[in-house]
């Protein structure tokens, strides 16, 4: 038993918190976060070269990692910074191209954006609800909140073809692209086709979408784990030095007990999040990530409803980072499944 | 990062596993299983079996006084291992808690006096802290002991005091000087429970049980050889027993064997001609607690890794207080929920002896729901728990 990270991925871990320290401090992130492209596009590149993409693909694609903690020291420490550089469609897509066995150097070197199509507005998370088609290389449908869509140079779309669910790249440029920025910062897209030209890259890809919608939602657990911790340190922070009441208002029972509650909650946060991601690759895969999404949305959710209850009318300013980490706590949830559809996918072992 | 367990780790797993197989008599195994009464012959026996292995004291003495040096990982292993074997618990007050504090605390005399007749099963201890005015305030307790001679002379009243029915002697926190602060007034003495003056009145639990006692000193008279450590020492005392009394805070072991047994009792119970387990809404109630139960485990492990690497488990061992004790009686709610309206017959003989009108693992359910309301509060109440984690780990 070991909980401690490898030299290789906390060395990793800090290069990435430097840099996101240094180029991505709090009055640049609120800036560009929401403003399109939605992230600092020419940081792209300089936060590929840390080898944050690298670390999220196996040797054999051509990365250095892709392992549960590789996903997990990443996508926290994005977490913790708040990034809202798109590293979650890029890895969905990486996963993706892996499966498929097909070449990634472009993407994972940063010279060429990638964003995963698949969810739709009435399946937002349910593979089979899928109503893209694809018929002779032309798609037709709508995908909805593609996440990093917004400036994406290729699509990897899931549609419908025959009975199966096959993978198809689409070119940004003969799609119909709308993008758009999110409540919580960072960009996402609808992509509209119309007998939109696709080049088949799985014919059944339905293995691959759930893998890499389990790679997503443990990036999620991770980078969520990471926003709590900042959002806990602000908290404290906060109830140590605001005075009300001639004393620090963390002297106060009522909102001690609270707080306790919330470190209870992260400490369970984090042990679901590392046991999802010691399931990586294993047939439990797909039931202990269930299992940390569901946790996570709860969890998520809790931090941020507490921080900005206990940080008060503070934490409905924008000017207040707490406000922008509690946006993105409470809006992972409803990303590649949330709390209650995580649920259903664990109660569907109990029926046998 | 690494959750699995080493080679050697697993091969005392199996140890224990073959252990308790071989061991383990089969009508304890099965009393411990539906939640039975256990008679003092019935721990005092499985004491023996333990003794004579050599891990009677194993979880909880270092090698010097006849434990096994057992690492914080191997003891969780042992305790995991004898929940899901259906094993009787270790009856703490000696092995636990008396055992730790007169290895650390005790004169040599005191060692080698009390502790062989801890391990032989010669005496069996109970705990005199709480007081009718001092739970969660346990400084404020006001039980006095007043030197008189070479004796201290005791009157007050102790409660709460477990198994103390079977006792032969109370491990006791008095006071022993009334200005300063309260704490600094306290001490703790070894109180045989054939003096002259004592009392001890049983109180009938919530769902009907025996299980604690009230204690009642009048004119007590204790040599004053008795007292552990120095005089108004008790308190340094019982904290030094609280952080021992963290093993196993967490009850994971038993939180396991609780959800086996709620999936099987909702798969078995019927709802809408369907099994319950079906039921959507019960088994997102089912789901919820699985997923708090294993992320637990996985907490648990983390504070045991820490506890091995750094030493002492930290102040962080609180939140297994609070989270572990939750979770149990969440399941327990879940368990009695799901047998539903036959949940409500009193337990009584011959419920036990009935398994036509009752199957015997559902007879305590309803009772195993209510007294597991103590979790939360005993060992130091949850808010409690939550005051040391405000101080020592939030620094508030």
């Amino acid at each position: 038993m070991d909980f401690s990270l490898t030299e290789d991925r906390r060395m990793l871990s800090d290069s990435l918190s430097r840099f996101l320290a240094d180029k991505y401090p709090y009055d640049h992130r609120a800036k560009v976060a929401y403003e399109a492209p939605f992230h600092d596009a020419a940081l792209w590149g300089e936060m590929c070269e840390i080898g944050v993409l690298y670390a999220l693909a196996p040797e054999d694609a051509g990365g250095f990692g892709g392992a549960g903690f590789d996903i997990t020291t990443v996508f926290e420490t994005l977490g913790r910074g708040l990034s809202p550089a798109p590293v979650l469609g890029t890895l969905l897509a990486s996963r993706l191209l892996t499966a498929a066995g097909a070449d990634q150097a472009s993407l994972l070197d940063g010279s060429v954006r990638y964003a995963a199509a698949i969810g739709e507005l009435d399946a937002p998370y349910d593979l089979d609800g899928i109503e893209t088609t694809a018929e002779g290389g032309k798609l037709t449908g709508r995908k909805s909140v593609v996440y990093g869509g917004n400036d994406a140079e290729v699509f990897l779309v899931a549609a419908k073809s025959g009975g199966t669910l096959a993978l198809y790249e689409v070119k940004a440029e003969d799609a119909d692209v709308t993008g758009y920025g999110m409540i919580d910062g960072g960009g996402a897209a609808e992509l509209f086709l119309d007998g939109t030209p696709g080049t088949e890259v799985l014919s059944d890809a339905r293995a691959a979408l759930e893998d890499a919608l389990d790679a997503g939602r443990l990036a999620l657990c991770a980078e969520a784990v990471g926003a709590m911790d900042a959002t806990n340190e602000m908290l404290l922070e906060y109830l140590r030095t605001r005075k009300q009441f001639g004393v620090p208002i963390g002297k106060f029972q009522a909102l001690q007990h609270r707080a306790v509650d919330l470190v209870t909650e992260i400490e369970q946060a984090r042990s679901i999040t590392i046991l999802a991601a010691s399931k990586m690759g294993t047939p439990e895969q797909a039931h202990f990530v269930a299992m940390a999404k569901s946790l996570i949305g709860r969890a998520a959710r809790l931090v941020a409803e507490e921080a900005i209850q206990m940080h008060g009318g503070i934490a409905m300013t924008w000017e207040a980072a707490v406000s922008h980490y509690a946006k993105r706590l409470v809006m992972i949830d409803a990303q590649l499944g949330d709390e209650d559809y995580q649920l259903e996918r664990v109660m569907a072992g109990y029926a046998a | 990062m690494d959750l699995n367990f080493t080679r050697e780790e697993e091969e005392f797993r199996d140890e224990v596993r073959t252990f308790l197989d071989e061991k383990l008599p089969d009508d304890l195994a099965e009393k411990v299983r539906i939640g039975g009464e256990l008679e003092k012959d019935d721990m005092e026996r499985w004491h023996a079996i333990l003794n004579e292995k050599g891990w009677l004291a194993a979880p909880f003495w270092p090698k010097e006084f006849g434990g096994q040096g057992w690492t914080p990982v191997e003891r969780h292993i042992f305790e995991e291992e004898c929940a899901r074997a259906n094993a009787p618990r270790i009856v703490p007050f000696g092995l636990a808690m008396l055992g730790p504090v007169l290895q650390k605390f005790g004169t040599k005399a005191q060692q080698e006096y009390y502790l062989p007749r801890i391990l032989d099963g010669t005496d069996w201890w109970c705990q005199g802290y709480s007081e009718p005015g001092a739970g969660s305030d346990l400084a404020s307790l006001k039980t006095r002991a007043v030197r008189e001679g070479d004796e201290y002379v005791i009157n007050g009243q102790k409660t709460w005091t477990t198994l103390g029915q079977h006792a032969d002697k109370i491990f006791c926190l008095v006071r022993t000087k009334t200005d300063g602060k309260p704490q600094e007034g306290i001490s703790f003495i070894l109180v045989d429970l054939d003096t002259p003056g004592i009392e001890m009145r049983p109180i009938k639990l919530i769902e009907g049980g025996h299980e604690v006692n009230e204690v009642f000193f009048t004119d007590v008279r204790v040599p004053a050889e008795n007292l552990v450590g120095e005089e108004n020492q008790g308190w340094t005392i019982a904290k030094f027993l609280l952080t021992h009394e963290r093993t196993n805070i967490a009850g994971v072991g038993f939180s396991m064997k609780a959800l086996e047994e709620l999936k099987a009792l909702a798969r078995r119970m019927k709802r809408h001609g369907r099994p319950l387990i079906e039921n959507p809404l019960f088994a997102a109630r089912i789901a919820n607690a699985e997923i708090e139960l294993e992320a637990m485990k996985i907490t648990n492990l983390r504070m045991l890794y820490t506890a091995q690497t750094q030493g002492a488990p930290g102040p962080e061992t609180s939140i297994l207080k609070i989270k572990g004790t939750v979770i149990r009686q969440t399941l327990n709610d879940l368990s009695r929920r799901a047998l539903g309206p036959a949940a409500a017959p009193f337990p009584s003989e011959e419920m036990f002896g009935n398994a036509a009108l009752v199957a015997p693992e559902d007879v305590n359910n309803a009772a195993d729901y209510f007294n597991n309301r103590k979790l939360s509060i005993f060992g130091g109440s949850n808010e409690i728990q939550r005051n040391i984690l405000t101080k020592a780990m939030l620094e508030l």
